[in-house]
């Protein structure tokens, strides 16, 4: 029955995209992406609470000789949860865009799209089998892909589209070699198999480094994050789903689900945990310096997703589930309720919002509770997880848990300054402009998803103190609802942060941020990454293409065109006058009989 | 009868062929050479027949037969082309003819 459930969760968004995508009708391609997401997550639920022990159960796929690959599905504790999350926010993320893309006219294979995300991202939750799980996870980038290219009017939708994709390819290359890896040494892709095979230390470092690039590229990390803030050009509630919520957050779930082969890689876990540090500061630094609505929460995503890696790296994978979830739920909101702030106003700007608390109370409120989960102010369940993770590094005691606390509680008075200077802008003070001036408040099918999602958002935190909820996170998430007097560390930076970001605010500073070109740019990485990897291989692609065309292409038309030029000659000797002719013709003769007698003599 | 007189014979009416080819410039003339030449060669063919001991016996006067009638088919055809040629061109010179493709 639970497999069943667990099988479910992904054939049913599966079957709703391949429908979807031959429906014109907007009314039932809402119908049928709503239904399935919904199947999706009442099976989800119903998984969750039956849940008693883990299972695992497949079918063998292919048989190549000494390597198996399955079907199957993998169900555990994480697992539970993160499908809940996936479930729920793909379902409010669906009820939205009904309305949030009410006048477009490519709604039906949008939807058909995210769809297909959602079973994607199943796939990976559920998955029993690591090519299994990596068809998932290319699923996903595909859907990405196409997700941020969907508002075709945007100058730079495709670009970023391109890019976000190539990023995550570069990652994912190391992605694959890192399952071939591990598939090679234990015979079998299954993951239960894989986990509970002996590799040397030499395999398990490579194996780990290398699936690191793949969480790197595919949960924004350092240095391949670059992608994220630019795939903000995408539709809102697909920023909220896909580059907050879920596919975001996929790279650390694999590595929560694959943790016992990390816990033995110590090198890996020092490189995630400097790549974590650098990640966290980098997203933060560069969210304070933001023009724009979405990219303040891109880089802010990008920030957070460095915590649940820092968590990762300090050896506790299920204080860094616990973040993922309540990430999950504070980050969707916030993005939903950016999308109906930007659906009032019409633009992405913070500097033609302003004084929106009276107009758009609901989404006010929901904003509210999503930036203090954000900043880690308590009660909301931001603060719990943060807490947790800064606990934990801080007991890891090691170089890397240290270099992880340090940059966290930096991150956390960063991230306290910007949430409430994002807070203040946009909905105190006065409107700044004649759009915020007459802003009011989404329909219902916007609100209602943006207010339940406030609930988790604002009272996860609290299932950190229910033991069967920690238990079902996994091993390390002893911090979990555990709060010592450390905790005034963090918290007195975010206020501090908060502090100040509310003087400058009121001395109407609040958009000067020291070096604001060089954060707004987040320290020029896209123009190194421009000119150390993309000119490069462009350059290297254009030579191989010259080579192409002048060399190989040059041999293939020089033999045709060299044919056709001897055989003009010869044709040309060839067209003699008789006596020429017979001439020839007989000296040949002649000297064949030369040949022969000289042949003869000398033999 | 010594065989080497057939064989200088035979020899003169093969050169006698081959010049008259290589020098005439009148169509008719050469077919006239070709048919020198190609007696020169029956006069071998024949003279070697009584000459040599072959594997089968009478194959050289066979073949000199063979020769003939492939001689008379060739001149048939070889005239009618001179003719042709008269006809389009009003002259029967070998040099003459148009060897340009016409398009």
């Amino acid at each position: 029955m639970n497999v069943a459930l667990a099988a479910a969760m992904p054939l049913a968004p599966l079957a709703a995209a391949l429908v979807g995508f031959l429906l014109r009708s907007r009314r039932s391609a809402a119908a049928l992406a709503i239904t399935a997401t919904s199947a999706a997550l009442l099976a989800a639920v119903i998984l969750a609470l039956r849940f008693d022990k883990p299972v695992s159960d497949g079918y063998r796929a292919a048989d190549f000789v000494d390597l198996t690959v399955e079907f199957g599905v993998r169900v555990n504790g994480p697992t539970t949860l993160m499908a809940l999350a996936v479930g729920a926010v793909a379902l409010a993320v669906q009820v939205y865009s009904v309305t949030y893309l009410r006048d477009d006219d490519r709604y039906a294979p949008y939807a058909a799209q995210v769809s297909l995300f959602t079973a994607a991202m199943m796939t990976v939750v559920v998955a029993s089998d690591l090519v299994q799980l990596l068809i998932g996870w290319e699923v996903m980038g595909i859907c990405s892909y196409l997700l941020i290219g969907h508002d075709r009017r945007l100058p730079e939708a495709p670009r970023a589209a391109v890019k976000a994709f190539l990023v995550t390819r570069v990652g994912d290359v190391g992605f694959l070699l890192g399952i071939a890896v591990l598939g090679y040494h234990a015979g079998t892709f299954r993951i239960d198999d894989v986990l509970a095979h002996d590799y040397t230390g030499a395999q398990l470092t490579t194996a780990c480094l290398l699936l690191l690039a793949g969480v790197a590229g595919k949960s924004a990390q350092f240095p391949l994050h670059t992608w994220l803030p630019d795939a903000m050009a995408g539709p809102t509630p697909i920023s909220a789903l896909i580059h907050a919520a879920t596919m975001v957050a996929a790279g650390v779930y694999v590595v929560t689900q694959l943790f016992p082969l990390f816990a033995q890689a110590p090198a890996a876990l020092t490189v995630l945990a400097v790549m974590a540090a650098i990640t966290m500061l980098l997203g933060a630094l560069a969210a304070m310096a933001q023009a724009d609505i979405k990219r303040v929460l891109a880089w802010s995503t990008v920030s957070q997703l460095g915590y649940m890696t820092g968590a990762l790296a300090v050896k506790a994978p299920g204080t860094a589930m616990f973040h993922l979830l309540t990430h999950a739920a504070f980050k969707a909101l916030l993005f939903l309720a950016a999308g109906a702030v930007i659906h009032a106003v019409g633009s992405n700007l913070i500097s033609v919002t302003g004084g929106l608390r009276r107009s758009m109370p609901a989404t006010f409120a929901a904003t509210t509770i999503g930036l203090a989960a954000l900043a880690g102010l308590p009660p909301f369940s931001g603060f719990w997880s943060k807490e947790a993770i800064l606990a934990a590094a801080m007991d890891e005691g090691t170089g890397p848990g240290w270099l992880v606390y340090v940059a966290g509680a930096a991150t956390v008075a960063l991230t306290g300054w910007y949430a409430t200077s994002l807070w203040l802008q946009v909905f105190l003070g006065r409107p700044r402009s004649p759009a915020a001036d007459h802003a009011h408040e989404p329909g219902p099918a916007m609100r209602y998803p943006v207010l339940l999602l406030a609930v988790p958002a604002a009272l996860l935190g609290f299932a950190g103190l229910a033991g069967g909820f920690v238990d079902r996170l996994g091993p390390g998430a002893e911090e979990v609802g555990h709060l010592s007097a450390a905790l005034v560390v963090p918290l007195g930076l975010a206020l501090a942060g908060a502090a100040v970001a509310w003087v400058m605010w009121r001395r109407g500073r609040a958009a000067d941020v020291p070096a604001r070109a060089l954060l707004a740019d987040a320290f020029h990485l896209d123009a190194v990454q421009a000119a150390v990897v993309s000119r490069p291989v462009s350059a290297l692609a254009g030579a191989v293409r010259r080579a192409d065309e002048t060399a190989v292409d040059g041999a293939v038309l020089g033999t045709g065109a060299a044919a056709l030029r001897s055989g003009t000659v010869l044709a040309g000797a060839h067209r003699a006058a008789l006596p020429r002719a017979a001439g020839a013709a007989l000296g040949g003769a002649l000297l064949l009989g030369l040949a022969a007698i000289l042949l003869e003599w000398v033999r | 009868m010594h065989p080497v007189i057939a064989y200088v014979i035979a020899a003169l009416l093969v050169g006698l062929g081959v010049y008259g080819i290589l020098a005439r410039r009148n169509a008719i003339l050469v077919l006239m050479a070709v048919e020198l030449l190609l007696n020169g060669v029956n006069l071998v063919l024949v003279a070697a027949d009584t000459t040599v001991k072959a594997a089968l016996p009478a194959t050289g006067q066979a073949f000199a037969l063979f020769v003939i009638v492939l001689a008379a088919a060739e001149i048939g055809v070889g005239l009618a082309i001179v003719l042709q040629l008269y006809r389009m061109r009003r002259s029967v010179a070998v040099d003459e003819v148009p060897l340009e493709r016409v398009p």
